[in-house]
């Protein structure tokens, strides 16, 4: 690896210069990069810097900022109770998200296989609230959870079991998270079952039968043959999973507005109310910046924990 | 006789498992598929058979919420929106990102290994965290309330990830094409609109189906963005709709059919294109 990187570069060096290709035009490497570079700094470094800037200030978004308050803003948001709350609920989404909805889609994958007939209708079908908007994902199941059993199929199911009363279900402090939860599941397992079945399109068939001859049962298999194999993709899940959950918006606010009395409080759905329904910018820009170090530490610390190489392709 | 009741058992033991798959895997559709059903279903009744049978056969189905909405004019300007943005932010995101993925992938520069991780650090920046920020400066900008803010806003945060796909699809382009027209006097950006892009369609068509949809679902941007109805787009204005007329189920119901429709379709037209972009995107970031 090592050898060849170093060749690789000598390789580069010895053509550099008077390359053929005229890889080094720097007029059209200018040209080409200028509008990314421009709409990049545009949109996504220089926000982070002006929000850092009106962060420190009581600003209602009307006129110039002018209230310096240092600090404050961050003061008050980590000792606010409901942003504590939504902290707690971002978490518990993770890390119902990594045990129950990744091994869900895994297993799922694994049960579809390679070569299952039908494999590609289920694929189809199980992808397919991935396709459909968070918002009409939202109203299909505000009706699914409605406590009238009138009109929530959910509970026209339970009322059939004796001894069952309907549920409140999105109204209900208790249950709230675990039908967001669900309908999060319901949207997204696909997505993650796409990406595993991939994955495993990856992995050589010849290695589980190997396995399977020198004595190991279809779990063993599994646990140490494919899910290690699998570990670039299901990587890539847990990364994908833990950022969306962080940053979970849209089906909590179309749903419960974060309610009741915050039980389904986001980070996002806090900045939101603040930022853009009280009109406090400041504070907003200031919850903007926890949820960014939020997103920030953890990213880095999945790079720092991912520098183990693949096994399959050792990279 | 052993022998015949062992081969039973065997085939037997292979079946079992089978049976279990299906049953497993029939159990998840169901549950995928059941509420889409029933919002259809309740889209093709009266507000009356609604009430009554909530969850029976719309037997015989009724149009009548279908043409409701389809003669209000708000419903087509959504539509018409959603699809101004959709185009012209899949055209923004087709150029800007294979422009820039042509540099990494093929082209020379120093500190050109520090823009790529710069530019991979946007991925960890997902819309949600940076719409505060963002709304500050499409503020200062001048351009709340327009298309063209949720444009360019969709536009860039689609720049990270799509360049990285692109730039995985541009590298297994072999080198030689290139180092041959070259010689034969052809410049960067010939080589790139002439060879290149021809050869990449199907990754272009890749990126451009998930940006589409992307596009077409996204709901914060425009939220945060959008203040008068003339401008909404399609998830806006559902959204709008689901809270004006929660009393009429059935209305609501068809509304949020006829906006899940062209989603639906294009998943079924476009499913290869989708799932390539989704899979590069995934195995290379």
């Amino acid at each position: 690896m090592n050898i060849a990187q170093v060749r690789r570069n000598d390789l580069k060096s010895s053509g550099r210069g008077s390359s053929p290709r005229r890889t080094q035009d720097y007029v059209a490497i200018a040209l080409f990069l200028l509008p990314a570079v421009i709409l990049f700094a545009l949109f996504l470094i220089y926000p982070i810097f002006r929000s850092a800037y009106y962060s420190l200030f009581n600003w209602n978004g009307l006129g110039p900022a002018t209230k310096f308050i240092g600090l404050n803003n961050f003061k008050q948001i980590l000792t606010d109770q409901v942003f504590l709350k939504a902290i707690e609920n971002c978490i518990i989404i993770v890390v119902l998200s990594l045990a129950v909805q990744l091994p869900l889609a895994l297993m799922l994958s694994i049960m579809v296989g390679r070569d299952l007939p039908g494999r590609a209708f289920f694929r189809s079908i199980f992808f397919m609230p991935y396709v459909i908007s968070e918002v009409i994902t939202a109203i299909i199941w505000i009706s699914m959870f409605s406590p009238d059993p009138e009109n929530g199929f959910i509970n026209a199911l339970l009322i059939f079991i004796p001894g069952v009363h309907a549920q409140n279900f999105l109204g209900d402090v208790n249950q709230v998270m675990a039908c967001v939860f669900l309908v999060l599941t319901w949207k997204y397992f696909g997505l993650h079952m796409l990406l595993d079945m991939a994955g495993l399109q990856n992995i050589p068939k010849e290695i589980e039968e190997a396995a399977m001859i020198d004595g190991a049962n279809r779990w063993q298999s599994v646990w140490y043959i494919t899910v290690p194999l699998l570990s670039t993709t299901l990587r890539t899940s847990v990364y994908l999973s833990v950022l969306g959950s962080l940053t979970q918006f849209n089906l909590v606010w179309i749903m419960t507005r974060g309610g009741p009395v915050n039980a389904s409080e986001m980070m996002a759905t806090y900045m939101y109310r603040y930022a853009f329904i009280r009109y406090q910018l400041g504070y907003g820009s200031a919850v903007a910046l926890v949820m960014l170090a939020f997103c920030l530490t953890f990213s880095v610390a999945y790079l720092w924990l991912n520098r183990r190489p693949d096994p399959l392709s050792g990279i | 006789m052993a022998t015949i009741d062992y081969r039973k058992s065997d085939a037997f033991k292979k079946k079992l498992p089978r049976f279990f798959q299906y049953l497993v895997l029939s159990i998840v559709t169901l549950a995928i598929v059941v509420p889409l059903v029933i919002m259809v279903f309740g889209a093709l009744k009266t507000r009356g058979e609604m009430f009554l049978h909530p969850y029976t056969l719309p037997i015989p189905p009724h149009v009548e919420n279908f043409a409701q909405i389809l003669h209000t004019p708000s419903f087509w300007l959504m539509l018409r929106n959603s699809l101004l943005v959709m185009l012209f932010s899949t055209a923004g995101v087709l150029i800007v990102c294979s422009l820039a993925a042509f540099v990494f992938a093929r082209m020379e520069f120093r500190g050109k290994d520090l823009a790529f991780n710069l530019l991979t650090l946007g991925l960890m920046f997902p819309i949600t965290v940076a719409i505060m920020p963002v709304y500050l400066v499409i503020r200062q900008m001048n351009l709340i309330d327009s298309l063209l803010a949720v444009i360019l806003v969709q536009t860039a945060f689609g720049i990270s990830g799509n360049t990285l796909i692109l730039r995985g699809f541009f590298l297994s382009i072999p080198v030689e094409l290139q180092d041959a027209a070259s010689m034969d006097g052809c410049s960067p950006f010939d080589f790139f609109w002439r060879i290149l892009l021809p050869l990449a369609r199907p990754a272009l068509a890749a990126v451009g189906a998930l940006t589409m949809i992307v596009s077409w679902n996204d709901l914060l941007t425009p939220l945060v963005l959008l203040n008068s109805d003339k401008f909404w787009t399609l998830p806006l204005g559902t959204m709008q709709f689901q809270g004006q007329y929660s009393s009429d189920l059935a209305l609501t119901a068809a509304f949020v059919t006829l906006s899940a429709l062209p989603a639906i379709l294009f998943y079924l037209f476009a499913e290869r294109q989708i799932v390539a972009g989704l899979t590069a995107g995934a195995l290379k970031g």
